[in-house]
């Protein structure tokens, strides 16, 4: 069967020159592959976008237009629709799944269950503990129990209403305190990791200083709210195996899983990536790919499987909401004596990577400060309410809420100004963390702090037209009733994966002659998901190998893993694969010209177009010393090994660290609670620049994200059920609540054995933006916040 | 599933007396969300863009009856801006710039939602509801008759909203409507005040804060006896006062997007908030 003719994955597959987005469309056979795309027909090279220079993306005007291909835009001839079955209850035993009625109704092609998993009846990211169908207890709303698949998406939606399921319902369990100690809701238990950090002696009479402040936290469950939903594409293939279409975050790691539970060797699981709209973490854990896969192979038809938009607030993981109970005491000079800490998260049914989240909340829970002792105490907890997992800053954004305001509230316990206090306690290069792991890297924690609060504020006083003010388009406030408020906060998190995690990349780096010279084939499982590896692949191509056209292949699993496209890694990691492999064939170039020229290989450089030796005695262009021939390197890059952390939490569990401060203004109506963010000033420790234009998206995104969690969102579940699965009730920022964003500095200071110097950027703005936020509004009312999403009530009532 | 386009009333109206169980689809900004969480899947579907007789608006006397197929954006508008200014602020608050191209004010009155945002302002406004049917031809119903419950009216399936008719009233207007976020929100509470300088009434249009849209008696009496009309303010604390008895007339609920408390609160300032505008 031939499929890449008809299927529009999305992939970006341009050339060096702006005029060919490359972007396929679903016009059937005319359609190509990334690999069968040729370079613009102009004889005229254009010299594309190297390292550090502006690089617009080629998808970016496609998808402004609508003629992106996303996943839902996948189509083929004869497919079917899935569609899944899920629990309406958070807590209940099946006593019976009836399925007889669907499975008779017309154009009703499959009806499965748990029953008809061949392979592993588990799956997980981190621990395998969910059941692809759930088939005796469901425990969380919205729990998958049945998939059909049918010959309109009308009738698998009817036919899933037809399946008649029986279940004792049970009291559930959604207090992840009191479920520390509950009746386990799963075999494996309640608790996904229960962990300590003591650094120092923080039971000694010394570690305790002058002043004390103490304060209780709390964070609700943000969703990653990713515009595009989840959607895959199953095609079976006459071996047995299975084509697999999807917009998702990891290949590799979904096909491990889905190819365990389908009972099949992962190599008859061939998996592509579909064109991604958006995913922050949330497309990191298995949803529909399982589902998806056991559909196909069960009719040996193409079944496309895709959440509405409800289904989609059911189908993934949440950022974890946590209670977090908070006690910094200091010295009489303001020097941080002792943080102590307890935090529980709420994981929800599911493990997912509730163990890592846990992890970096506890082991950047004291902030970017030195601290003399402290003791960290972790949960991160099983409940029947909603799974949470992987969520832009892990973990660290939940803490950053908490350290930044005990912060601010130390500072007025010392009476010293708030600034001074963190600048007193900066991290630095050399100190260590509160696990013992020196930070031997970029810390330029006191810099990124004085910079960001000595930028000159907006203007002050002015408040402006209606549409400006806290309640926007409501025309709810007049200029009187606003009280502008100011607050800073500076976060930091890991960049790779963590605790001794075998974490790498892998790139395939081809140099083939093309139609009007040579063309370099960049091939790397790394998932496009809107964070630039689709320009950053190209840009250090063209820098390392001195060429300009160059194909991005589809990202697929005919080349090696590269991990998945979160904790700010791919530029570091898939990056620097591609750097590798590229540098390798760079090697056979040289080597090549040693042969026919009779140059010495170890005396060649590529100088932007031109391979030249030291000496000044030999230069060629690189075009025509690769002309005719053909050259392929694959690389892996791996980081250095990290170690999982002991029972004190205690290990160098991380690889490099990130850092980004924010200053934020708001103007609060104090009388209705309603509260507009008008500026946000950043500055962010980002290694090295590699595409400028990038970095400003990534971090105006960062910040719309932690605005909005600071503001308005936030999945309601009450007793278990999800509430407002929808855009209507889950609000995320607008265009009237986006502030401006100031950008004070973004220092450049190369991180040692990070590609180019470069660190990733995509989390660091999402970290302090929340609580910058909080804290501007605790200035601006001269009341305490303690919870965010901040509600009117929370401030007016 | 049937879909007839109409493209006259009459066409409409015959459609509706052959299936009453029919569902109409102007703007489909309400109707097509349901469709999407497939919570409604209909049979029959009559629409409505097509009907010359709905849209637009005109003036009858001493009032103006506005077409049922008037857009958000149509109202939001010069020159209808001017003439019913709360309305063209409640509009304004509504969706997005397409949403608002899409949604008219017929499909508001018919779903009946209480956070319908043109229904606080029409409701004070002492709106008529013009409904047809090919059987019994026009029937005007007012809007405490019209309104039931949450998304229950007295239209009949077999009769069609055509127009609203308001009176021509000379006075200051305003519409403040609470949402957590700036734009593009349902409203948590929701508050039309209008007023009228020749008979010297306050007229208070509540919405969100009940099953359907409300009014608040004691407040506008208050409000109505307690300015001086002759110089348009209000004794010290007269503002503060009527804030507090329109949230006396509030009966809110909690759900997902507020709480009863807070919607009480609030438009009680909301209300004083208006009042002072229009008296300033």
């Amino acid at each position: 069967m031939s499929t890449t003719e008809t299927i529009a994955t999305g992939t970006d597959t341009t050339t060096g020159t702006e005029t060919t987005t490359g972007t396929e469309t679903t016009t059937g056979t005319e359609t190509t592959t990334g690999t069968e795309t040729t370079p613009a027909d102009s004889s005229e090279r254009t010299r594309g976008p190297r390292i550090g220079e502006n690089a617009p993306r080629p998808d970016g005007v496609p998808k402004v237009n609508g003629e992106f291909a996303f996943g839902n835009d996948m189509w083929i001839e004869g497919m079917l629709f899935g569609r899944t079955l899920r629990s309406p209850h958070p807590y209940a035993r099946i006593i019976s799944i009836d399925i007889s009625k669907a499975l008779a109704m017309h154009g009703v092609h499959a009806v499965i269950t748990a029953d008809d998993v061949p392979g592993q009846k588990l799956y997980g990211l981190e621990h395998k503990d969910q059941p692809v169908f759930a088939s005796e207890v469901v425990r969380f709303h919205g729990e998958p129990i049945a998939a059909v698949a049918a010959d309109h998406p009308e009738t698998a939606r009817r036919a899933c209403r037809a399946i008649e399921v029986e279940y004792d319902v049970h009291a559930p369990i959604v207090d992840a305190e009191l479920s520390i100690t509950a009746p386990p809701i799963h075999p494996d238990g309640n608790i996904f990791r229960h962990m300590f950090i003591r650094h120092g002696h923080p039971d000694s009479p010394e570690s305790e200083g002058v002043v004390a402040v103490e304060g209780d936290y709390e964070i609700g469950m943000q969703d990653q709210a990713f515009l595009g939903p989840e959607c895959a594409l199953g095609i079976p293939l006459e071996d047995g195996g299975i084509e697999l279409y999807v917009s998702t975050q990891w290949i590799h790691a979904d096909r491990e899983q889905t190819a365990a539970c389908l009972g099949l060797d992962p190599e008859q699981v061939r998996m592509t990536m579909a064109g991604v709209g958006g995913a922050f973490g949330g497309r990191e854990d298995i949803s529909l790919q399982i589902h998806t896969a056991l559909l196909t192979l069960h009719t040996g038809r193409p079944v496309k499987l895709q959440y509405s938009r409800e289904e989609s607030f059911f189908g993934h993981v949440h950022r974890h909401p946590a209670k977090m109970w908070y006690r910094h005491s200091a010295r009489a000079d303001g020097t941080l004596a002792k943080i102590e800490a307890r935090l529980v998260f709420d994981g929800g049914a599911y493990a997912s990577t509730s163990s890592a989240v846990l992890s970096n909340a506890s082991c950047f829970a004291h902030g970017p400060y030195n601290v003399e002792h402290a003791l960290i105490e972790g949960y991160s907890v099983r409940t029947n309410n909603p799974s949470c997992g992987a969520m832009r800053g892990f973990g660290a954004v939940q803490t950053c809420f908490a350290h930044e305001a005990q912060m601010d509230k130390l500072a007025a316990a010392l009476g010293i100004d708030s600034i001074d206090l963190r600048l007193k306690n900066a991290l630095k290069t050399g100190d260590r963390n509160i696990t013992g792991q020196l930070l031997s890297g970029v810390v330029p924690v006191a810099e990124l702090i004085e910079r960001c609060v000595a930028h000159p504020l907006p203007a002050m006083g002015e408040v402006g037209e209606m549409m400006g003010r806290p309640g926007g388009a409501g025309r709810t406030a007049d200029a009187h009733h606003i009280k502008r408020g100011f607050g800073f906060a500076i976060g930091w998190k890991n960049l790779m994966f963590s605790e001794g995690f075998d974490d790498y990349s892998t790139a395939r780096v081809r140099i083939d002659e093309g139609q009007n010279g040579p063309v370099v084939t960049v091939h790397c499982a790394c998932a496009e998901v809107g964070q630039g590896f689709v320009t950053l692949a190209q840009q250090i191509a063209r820098t390392v190998l001195g060429l300009d056209e160059i194909l991005l292949h589809p990202a697929d699993t005919q080349v090696g893993s590269a991990g998945s496209t979160s904790a700010s890694r791919q530029t570091w990691m898939s990056g620097g694969a591609v750097q590798q492999a590229c540098e390798a064939v760079r090697t056979q170039i040289f080597a090549s010209l040693a042969a026919t020229h009779g140059v010495d290989p170890e005396t060649l450089a590529i100088q932007d177009d031109h391979i030249v030796s030291v000496d000044g005695t030999f230069s060629i262009p690189v075009e025509d010393a690769v002309a005719n021939k053909t050259f392929e390197a694959t690389e892996v890059n791996r980081h250095v090994q990290t170690v999982r952390l002991d029972a004190d939490g205690q290990g160098d569990a991380h690889v490099s660290f990130a850092f980004a401060a924010h200053r934020a203004v708001v103007d609060v109506d104090e009388e209705l609670g309603l509260v507009r963010v008008i500026d946000i000033t950043t500055t962010q420790d980002v290694g090295k620049l590699l595409n400028p234009r990038q970095a400003l998206g990534q971090i105006e995104g960062g910040i719309a994200q932690g605005v909005g969690l600071a503001v308005m969102e936030e999945i309601i579940v009450t007793n278990g059920k999800v509430r407002n699965a929808s855009f209507t009730d889950y609000l995320i920022p607008t265009t009237l609540d986006m502030p401006t964003v100031t950008i004070a500095a973004l220092i450049e200071e190369p991180e040692p054995g990070a590609p180019f110097g470069a660190k990733g950027i995509g989390e660091p703005p999402t970290i302090a933006s929340t609580a910058a936020v909080a804290a501007a509004i605790r200035n601006a009312i001269g009341r305490d916040i303690t919870r965010v999403p901040v509600r009117p009530q929370d401030i007016c009532l | 599933m049937t879909v007839v386009t109409a493209t006259s009333l009459d066409e409409a109206l015959d459609a509706l007396a052959g299936d009453p169980s029919a569902q109409l689809l102007a703007g489909g900004t309400d109707f097509m969300v349901e469709v999407s969480f497939a919570h409604r899947r209909p049979a029959s579907i009559v629409t409505l863009r097509r009907v010359d007789e709905l849209k637009g608006w005109w003036r009858d006397g001493d009032t103006l009856v506005l077409g049922a197929g008037m857009t958000y954006t149509e109202l939001q508008a010069e020159p209808f801006l001017d003439v019913v200014p709360g309305l063209a602020q409640a509009a304004r608050t509504v969706g997005s710039p397409q949403i608002r191209n899409a949604g008219t004010i017929g499909g508001n009155i018919a779903t009946g939602s209480p956070a319908g945002d043109t229904l606080p302002v029409l409701v004070a406004l002492d709106a008529v509801i013009v409904l047809q049917s090919a059987a019994d031809g026009e029937r005007r119903v007012p809007w405490n008759e019209f309104f039931l419950g949450p998304k229950r009216t007295a239209r009949r399936g077999d009769e069609l909203v055509t127009a609203v008719r308001v009176p021509v009233v000379h006075g200051r207007q305003e519409y403040l409507k609470v949402g957590t976020r700036n734009a593009m929100v349902i409203s948590v509470a929701g508050v039309a005040l209008v007023m009228d300088d020749d008979a010297h009434t306050v007229r208070v249009g509540l919405g969100s804060v009940g099953p359907v849209p409300l009014r608040a008696p004691a407040a506008e009496a208050f409000a109505d006896s307690t300015i001086d009309w002759a110089t348009m303010t209000i004794p010290d604390g007269g503002a503060a006062q009527f804030g507090a008895l329109v949230s006396a007339a509030a009966s809110p609920i909690d759900d997902q997007r507020s709480t009863a408390a807070y919607r009480r609160h609030a438009v009680g300032v909301c209300a004083r908030r208006a009042l002072q505008r229009c008296l300033s």
